[in-house]
């Protein structure tokens, strides 16, 4: 074999290594959200690619306001779904659209976008 | 510490934004609401929170309300009322009076509030009349001002819950009419410091025309963009191809790879690449970097990749040949990536305008939604914004108009066009007493209906905000595509990496070009996209397809379930039959007509109020006999009436009641036994003594019941009819209908125990029911139908509900069903086998058997076509006819 093959071996198996544990196994940074004085827990979420923050902690049995702004008008994140509440939004671009839950128990939901290209996870604890 | 005057928010003192005004300083929040304050400083300075309110409250702080209530009928009602509200905390006084439907209230606002009061009242029963107002709210800046105005209506009497919403801008407000007008209102508002606009575009999925109008309108610019993208991306393409294949096109030899010629115009495309790929290409890249901040991949992630790929070889290739060991190597590729780019977004241009189709049936229902009402107030017709209609109030409907809310008809007649709703195409005759529903529309004639639901709680709301829910929701199979997704865009990256490696150890010359051409095929046409979208789209259409045929869908699990069950549960009363009892049968005997024994039936009847006389007085009318007054009136349970009518003693009854009597019944009684034994209930009628003949009542079979019947066995399926009647009348009716199997005399409590039993054959079961008394046999089904009742559409325990009440519609659900699953299953199967054959033939697998290698412009266009098919697919449905197999 020749150098430049180990080279190029080694470095796409690094890479490969990377990817997997950049995109598997790596943690997720996760944003906690505060309670306001009305007693609601609200968050701010960028959404223009992708949901930033995209992982959201929470209190259970509070209510949630997940003031959403979608900074682009690609039609990929037009509607934002939590299904495991039924509850859905059209975002309207450069807008913030409101959406309001109150998760009664703890646990991990996902959010997406309606196909589910984009990814976000509400934990509530 | 002290408050912001513009939003209310508490602020330090030791803020750098602040005022002063006539010896008096403000603080502020922001830069931005101290300039507002300085602009004008009167507007604000006295408008601190408190003030605003046209307070009529007393000086210790109580505050009186007063609510109009729905329902009341009776002393006790009022009695009841004031229990209630007595036993709430901070509740000081209260008087309800029956005859002016009113409550006053004396309360502590500290402790209590309007809201809860009425809410209250509801719990014991009854409705508070009040209405729903959406205004448009200008001037917020921050979320404080949201609680500003929520509190400083909230303060204002008459006003039940106000919520505001800073993003859509505008308030929603359950207020008392009574109390406080929409000018007061307004008034509040104004005073604490900010505009209002009339009918604001409200919020949440029932009435979000606006949004949808612009999200509408955001889509058409995208599809605008795209298409300049795709345009400019193309044209820019043109030339680049034409000298990449300067010898296939026979092109002078100084363009050849390799010349000096050659490398300038490479350099020239390299440059002219770059546009196409950060303009035409601009979202795959803000897209990518998005997705990698959050640590996940998508579609933009593996384009942006491989044009990359494609670009900085190709450009290192062109400025420095020379590190190339060999001239083959240095060739360049700026051909794939405009190509790329100019078929993935015109992919994209053309999925968009796909989609629009796919959402159409919901928009079509929120443009159902009338904006104007007509109502009489003091006497006079004054047009007025439908959210402003108060329950009870009288709405005029003329000929060609929309019915505005739901209501019940009390003067006038006409033929209303129900299918928007129903689904039912032809227009029914409304009279007196019939209910009318919101968005319907009004053919002929011109009539007066009592509203009886407003704003959210129409019919019409209720079904958009089901189907909204629904299209949110997730089929279970769903799940499994998650699963899959989350995995997949890395996975493709690992391959594409993967097969770079193979393709340059053992792949043959030039390896490093093959490499790259495998990673940036594989790259390109794997379509995580196509994937994603293949569920959720279709279940857009179907659930939206089922709305439109009167069918509501509650979730996409529901509509999953519904094409796996294998045996329908009907009730009988209600599903199969009418519910209501209506006379079948006259016989006369005794030199009587049977006018004549309808003419005495039909008059003893008239004191009563037993659901059988009044079958016999409907249809005696009809037919145009006199009732008569009848005097003596005397019922005797269990056995009938009797009454003297025309001077003669007429009796209606069983024949016990006719043996008391000592009435022969020999000449008749085998008729009568004849009847019994068809499910009808026989009625003697004597006439002084003498038996006249009999009137037969009988629930009877819808019209079309049966035929629905037979086309749910003809699809495979086993009809089970589930009753609390007894046998007799049970399999008479079964008889009608074509039902073979019957379970009769189920108490009620004990149906939710009969389909358990049904499930324990192996069978999946849908219940149909309506919804009342079979709500726990429709929620232990696996699938829960309910057939709906004029404009009661979300019922709890269904998990379908058919707004027209025929049984056709639960043939119509199974079809849906089952299409929409079918075309969910051709997407996935699409989609995966798509990816499936795709990748690896793009990673070069057919390459040492067939010599086959894949370019990566074609799996371009695979790729941007591949989520088009899909979306397109799934637009199929809307073709959808309800009564022909799919």
């Amino acid at each position: 074999m020749l150098t430049a093959q180990i080279i190029v071996t080694l470095a796409g198996l690094g890479l490969i290594v990377l990817i997997a544990w950049f995109f598997w196994f790596s943690e997720h940074k996760a944003t906690v959200v505060g309670t306001s004085s009305s007693g609601v827990q609200e968050a701010f979420i960028k959404v223009k690619g992708g949901y930033s923050p995209d992982v959201i902690v929470v209190e259970a049995g509070k209510p949630v306001r997940l003031n959403f702004n979608r900074e682009e008008t690609a039609v990929c994140s037009e509607q934002v779904l939590f299904p495991d509440f039924d509850k859905q939004a059209i975002l309207t671009p450069f807008k913030t659209v409101t959406l309001e839950i109150t998760p009664d128990k703890p646990g991990e939901y996902g959010f997406q976008c309606g196909m589910g290209m984009l990814h976000g996870k509400l934990i509530v604890r | 510490m002290p408050k912001d005057p513009l939003c209310g928010m508490a602020v330090d003192e030791s803020t750098e934004f602040h005022s002063e005004r006539d010896g008096e300083k403000f603080y502020f929040c922001s830069p931005a609401c101290k300039s507002k304050f300085d602009e004008s400083p009167d507007k604000y300075a006295g408008a601190v929170p408190g003030n605003g309110a046209t307070s009529t409250s007393h000086r210790d702080g109580t505050q009186n309300l007063k609510l109009s209530i729905i329902g009341m009928d009776c002393v006790t009602c009022a009695v009841s009322i004031e229990k209630q509200l007595g036993a709430m905390d901070g509740v000081k006084k209260i008087n309800v009076n029956l005859t002016t439907e009113n409550a006053f209230v004396e309360y502590d606002p500290a402790k209590v509030n309007g809201k809860q009061i009425a809410d209250s009242i509801g719990a014991a029963g009854y409705r508070v009349g009040k209405a729903t107002l959406n205004l448009g709210i200008g001037g917020m800046y921050c979320g404080s001002c949201v609680t500003k105005i929520e509190e400083g209506l909230a303060r204002t009497p008459g006003v039940l819950s106000a919520s505001v919403d800073l993003a859509s801008e505008s308030a929603v407000i359950d207020y008392v009419p009574a109390t406080v007008q929409m000018k007061g209102i307004k008034e509040v508002i104004e005073k604490l410091g900010y505009r209002v606009f009339d009918s604001a575009p409200p919020r949440d999925g029932v009435d979000r025309p606006g949004e949808m109008d612009e999200a509408q309108k955001a889509r058409l610019e995208e599809y605008r963009t795209l298409m300049r993208k795709f345009i400019f991306a193309a044209s820019v393409g043109a030339p680049i191809i034409i000298f990449s294949y300067a010898k296939l096109l026979g092109l002078p030899a100084d363009f050849y790879e390799g010349t000096e010629t050659a490398r300038y115009i490479g350099i020239a495309m390299g440059l002219l690449t770059l546009p196409v790929m950060f303009w035409s290409g601009s979202q795959f890249f803000t897209g990518a970097w998005a997705a990698l901040k959050s640590r996940s991949a998508n579609m933009h992630t593996l384009i942006s990749t491989g044009i990359s790929a494609a670009w900085i070889y190709s450009t290192i290739a062109v400025l420095f040949p020379q590190i190339f060991p060999k001239q083959a190597l240095a060739g360049q590729f700026y051909d794939t990536v405009t190509v790329v780019v100019a078929l993935v977004v015109l992919g994209m241009a053309l999925e968009i305008r796909a989609k629009g189709k796919s959402s159409e049936a919901i928009k079509k229902l929120i443009g159902l939604q009338p904006k104007t009402a007509r109502v009489v107030r003091d006497g006079k017709e004054i047009d007025i914004p439908v959210e402003e209609v108060v329950l009870d109030e009288i709405v005029v409907v003329r000929p060609g108009e929309k019915v505005s809310v739901d209501g019940v008809l009390v003067e006038g007649s006409s033929s209303l066009d129900e299918s928007m709703i129903t689904g039912e195409s032809i227009p029914v005759e409304k009279q007196a007493g019939d209910e009318v529903i919101g968005g319907t529309i009004n053919k002929t004639g011109s009539f007066k209906f009592k509203a009886t639901k407003v704003g959210k709680d129409t019919a019409l709301a209720q079904i958009i905000e089901m189907v909204q829910q629904a299209q949110s929701s997730k089929a279970p199979i769903q799940r499994v595509v998650d699963k899959v997704a989350g995995y997949f865009s890395p996975a493709v990256m690992i391959i594409a990496v993967l097969a770079f490696i193979i393709w340059f150890d053992f792949g043959p010359q030039p390896a490093l070009i093959y490499a790259l051409i495998v990673f940036v095929t594989t790259m390109v046409i794997a379509c995580p996209c196509a994937l994603g979208i293949a569920t959720p789209i279709s279940l857009m259409v179907g659930v939206g397809k089922g709305a439109e045929n009167g069918i509501l869908i509650k979730s996409g699990q529901a509509l999953e379930m519904a094409q796996k069950i294998n045996s329908i549960v009907l009730d009988k009363t209600g599903t199969i039959t009418v519910g209501k009892p209506s006379l079948t049968d006259v016989v006369a005997s005794n030199g009587m007509s049977e006018n004549d024994i309808l003419h005495f039936a039909a008059s003893v009847e008239k004191g009563s109020e037993h659901p059988l006389g009044e079958a016999i007085i409907r249809d005696a009318t009809e037919r145009g006999i006199p009732v008569t007054d009848s005097s003596k009136f005397n019922a005797i349970p269990g056995h009938g009436v009797e009454a003297v009518v025309d001077g003669q003693t007429v009796l209606l009854g069983n024949s016990r009641l006719m043996k008391d009597r000592h009435v022969e019944l020999a000449n008749v009684q085998e008729k009568s036994n004849d009847l019994a034994a068809n499910g009808k209930t026989p009625m003697f009628v004597a006439v002084d003594g003498k038996v006249a003949g009999i009137v037969a009542v009988a629930d009877t079979v819808k019209e079309d019941s049966k035929e629905a019947i037979l086309h749910l066995k003809s699809m495979g399926l086993e009809v089970v009819m589930l009753t609390g009647d007894n046998r007799g009348t049970a399999e008479a009716i079964a008889r009608q209908v074509g039902i073979d199997r019957v379970l009769a005399e189920v108490l009620p409590e004990e149906k939710a125990f009969n389909v358990q039993k049904l499930q324990q054959e192996g069978k999946k079961i849908a219940m149909v029911g309506d919804g009342i008394n079979d709500a726990p046999a429709l929620a232990q089904a696996d699938i829960g139908l309910a057939i709906g009742t004029g404009t009661d559409v979300a019922i709890e325990a269904s998990d379908i509900t058919l707004i027209n009440g025929s049984l056709k519609g639960v043939v119509s659900a199974v079809e849906l069903s089952r299409a929409t699953m079918k075309n969910i299953r051709q997407n996935l199967f699409g989609a995966f086998f798509y990816n499936a054959l795709g990748i690896p033939i793009a990673a070069g697998l057919l390459y040492p058997f067939f010599g086959v290698l894949l370019s990566p412009m074609i799996a371009g266009a695979a790729m941007a076509f591949s989520s088009v098919t899909v979306v397109t697919n799934a637009n199929r449905l809307r073709r959808f006819v309800p009564g022909k197999e799919h």
